[in-house]
């Protein structure tokens, strides 16, 4: 596809679905026939020149598709042929001029609803609001393509079957539906955020798509902070990305990373929109936005970071946010005020599930007691942590700081 | 007495019959059909989709969950309710709200249109 289209297909691809999907009710004929129309595109566009409003073009020949596809299989369901009467009528113009960001929330909403499985939500709404063929969407999450073709055409039938409305959330349920649509697009963002050897363009790509799914959020729901909160997040989180593995496809921590790789238009953008989405409301994605945009800065504001992870913590009580805020706590109160946060966590039955199945208490504990001199403690905390690391790098130095504090027992 | 049947297929147990199997298997399903219309005694039948496009309301924390699928814990089944609504999000949140899910789960199933 030429550059020219592939950004056409990115900005019309979800509109015209949308549009075709409130039409004639039918995801599955929604889809085929915008992936015909595309198609034409390609074929006609190069020969004949891109046609003044690609947009109108481009629904124009996916509706007479649909249509003609209703017409040849008479088999399809009642509802599907009153919309096909109603829709001879209309003109074009009235076809495109519909509540156009209306028709993308719907169909957004309607792949995110909760009766899917989480996995279903990401594969439709990376097929069907994204524009992903279904063999991209099956390389971002490492699924063999034929087991994504039936994941997704299993979601659609559901929707179909159990009779998934196709519509915006009333406000009383909007706040709940919303945080599952922004979970999908964190999760997608995710996907490609953890950087694995050998793959990381297309894992680039995956953040790249969860951004612009975490743009079009926004741009639909302006008002929502929670919205504005996970595009500045992922903008922020994203900046650092080039910088967060070494050419050996290492991790690099925060504090060792080359900052002149790091994306500062991004960083510029994640902040103010970390700053207008506090101003909105003190959300989980607001509040985690705001602390990765201290963390952009040199020196970082400890301060500000304790405070904001205080206000984080009262909202998610998870243990690795009272993890993260007491290494923060450190830098402010210092070793012994951040111990016993750590020391309390590990006394509840989440913090000590979270102390077997993850090296990372440890690491702090053994910080901070390092810290504070005990030095006995400290290797033995450290060495705790290292045998329990993920990876080699890590159990090598944590076992170097063990060895320099005390003797193995 | 009023009794219910709980009919439960095999996984893929129709899907593994040949063409003729099927058939054989439908004509029996009609003569059936036929002799329970002549005793009269069918108060109501349904049959319902397949299970994958369930949906199961289930308490998580004193909270209601919604999970995609059918009901696949410990459980006794106690009642079968046939309710018309608009659509899915009409049912579930009836289902949450019903006593029945504070004490196990509810799985809501799609009937099969007729």
């Amino acid at each position: 596809m030429s550059e020219a289209l592939e950004i056409i297909h990115r900005r019309e691809w979800a509109i015209v679905v949308a549009a075709l999907a409130r039409a004639f009710g039918d995801l599955d004929l929604a889809e085929d026939s915008a992936a015909e129309a595309f198609a034409s595109a390609v074929e006609r566009w190069p020969r004949d020149g891109v046609p003044p409003n690609p947009g109108a073009w481009l629904m124009t020949v996916a509706r007479n598709k649909a249509l003609d596809r209703v017409r040849r299989e008479s088999t399809r369901a009642a509802r599907q042929r009153v919309a096909h009467e109603t829709l001879q009528e209309r003109s074009e113009v009235q076809m495109t001029a519909g509540p156009v960001a209306d028709d993308r929330l719907r169909l957004l909403f309607t792949c995110c609803h909760p009766a899917l499985a989480p996995d279903a939500q990401i594969a439709l709404t990376l097929r069907l609001i994204g524009g992903l063929s279904t063999a991209e969407v099956a390389r971002a999450f490492w699924t063999p393509e034929a087991a994504m073709v039936q994941r997704i055409g299993r979601a659609k039938r559901k929707i179909s079957t159990a009779g998934i409305p196709y519509r915006v959330p009333s406000s009383a349920e909007l706040p709940e539906r919303l945080a599952g649509v922004l979970r999908v697009v964190y999760l997608i963002f995710r996907e490609g955020y953890t950087p694995t050897t050998g793959a990381r363009l297309v894992r680039a790509e995956t953040c790249d798509e969860a951004i612009r799914l975490a743009r079009l959020v926004v741009e639909l729901l302006p008002e929502e902070p929670d919205a504005m909160g996970l595009l500045a997040l992922l903008l922020l989180q994203n900046s650092r990305r080039d910088a967060r593995v070494d050419d050996a496809g290492n991790m690099v921590l925060l504090d060792d990373q080359d900052r002149g790789r790091w994306d500062r238009a991004a960083i510029q953008e994640g902040s103010a929109l970390a700053r207008a989405a506090l101003a909105r409301g003190r959300s989980s994605y607001a509040l985690q936005a705001a602390i990765a945009a201290c963390h952009s800065e040199a020196p970082i504001n400890w301060p500000a970071v304790a405070a904001l992870y205080g206000e984080l913590a009262r909202l998610d009580p998870s243990p690795a946010v009272l993890l993260n805020r007491a290494v923060a706590v450190a830098e402010v109160d210092g070793p012994a005020a951040a111990l016993a946060i750590v020391d309390s966590l590990l006394s509840t039955e989440a913090g000590a599930a979270m102390a077997r199945a993850s090296h990372q208490p440890h690491v702090a504990r053994a910080d901070f007691l390092r810290r504070l001199g005990r030095s006995d403690d400290a290797a033995a905390a450290y060495r705790l942590a290292a045998a329990m690391a993920p990876t080699d790098p890590e159990r090598r130095f944590l076992s170097e700081r063990a060895r320099h504090l005390g003797p193995a027992y | 007495m009023k009794y219910a049947f709980l009919g439960y297929a095999l996984p893929g147990a129709l899907d593994g019959l040949t063409l003729v199997e099927r058939a054989a298997w439908e004509a029996d399903l009609a003569a059936f059909h036929a002799e329970l219309g002549q005793r009269a005694c069918v108060v109501h039948g349904a049959p319902l989709a397949e299970s994958d496009t369930a949906t199961t309301v289930r308490m998580d924390n004193g909270q209601a969950s919604v999970v995609d699928g059918p009901f696949n814990g410990a459980g006794d089944l106690q009642a079968v309710l046939v309710i018309d609504v608009p659509d899915l999000d009409v049912a579930l949140d009836l289902a949450k709200r019903s006593p029945a899910a504070r004490i196990g789960s509810v799985e809501v199933r799609p009937l099969r249109p007729m």
